[in-house]
């Protein structure tokens, strides 16, 4: 009876400012929690995809007015910041759709859900779309 | 899957939420296929690509028809991708309530304006 009337340790909801930030987290778990996050961007950016899309295909007129919009800026708001629009967008679709590759091989074949090959899959997921996000990026603002 | 509502209603188990997941993998395959779709017109275009290359590619009739239904797949695919992000994190019920018809309202809003941008052309 006394072992039961031991206290037992108690694990109860962990606290997301003291606890998360001590958490070392693995590839994997960078690519999970940054598919939800870059599917959040573009759930958020939605109208600015949608705009991008109407002016863009439009008129001819609305074409020059897309593209003026990226070099010169909107009223007060500078170019650049429509260029990092475009980038954050640009990664998170890049990111959504190689860890969305990712999670379709998962459910299809068992060797994919190994602990080996889901830390190999994550850092070439995070490689791909890092890398990509870099190349694009820097033709987005005129590097090359 | 014979009787689905009233006291019949499955609420809990393995097959709750099949239905969810199945659609929010043939939609995200659908997307992908659409994407490679589109890159490949782009990639094959001789020159630069100004109005007329990008507004031609959207005009091809095929290509509505295609883009119709994208955008119809993505307003399903971010549905069940938000409404799993609130069942997650939004507790209390009734904000979740909230949030989940403000998330239909924006989606179906969206979905509809994406469609007159394409049937204009």
């Amino acid at each position: 009876m006394t072992e039961l009337a031991k206290k037992r340790p108690e694990f109860r909801n962990i606290n997301a400012f003291k606890d998360l930030t001590t958490y070392r987290m693995t590839p994997a778990a960078w690519v999970s929690i940054l598919h939800r996050a870059s599917g959040v961007i573009m759930f958020l950016l939605l109208p600015f995809i949608l705009w991008m899309f109407d002016t863009s295909v439009s008129s001819e007129i609305s074409f020059a007015k897309f593209k003026a919009v990226f070099n010169a800026g909107a009223g007060l708001v500078p170019g650049w910041f429509f260029k990092l629009l475009a980038l954050a967008l640009i990664w998170a679709y890049l990111h959504h759709f190689t860890a969305g590759l990712r999670h379709i091989w998962m459910d299809i074949s068992h060797d994919a859900v190994s602990k080996e090959f889901g830390k190999t899959s994550a850092l070439a997921t995070l490689a791909i779309s890092i890398g990509l996000t870099l190349v694009l990026g820097a033709k987005l603002f005129g590097l090359y | 899957m014979s009787v689905n509502y009233g006291s019949k209603r499955i609420v809990v188990g393995a097959h709750y939420g099949l239905r969810d997941w199945l659609s929010q993998r043939v939609t995200a395959a659908l997307m992908a296929l659409f994407t490679i779709a589109l890159l490949a017109q782009l990639v094959f275009t001789k020159g630069p690509i100004g109005y007329d290359v990008w507004a031609g590619i959207f005009s091809a009739q095929w290509m509505k028809v295609l883009t119709f239904s994208i955008i119809v797949a993505l307003a399903w695919h971010v549905w069940v991708g938000v409404r799993d992000i609130f069942m997650d994190y939004i507790q209390p019920v009734g904000l979740r309530l909230v949030l989940q018809v403000f998330t239909i309202v924006w989606l179906v809003g969206c979905a509809g304006w994406g469609i007159q941008v394409l049937w204009r052309l």
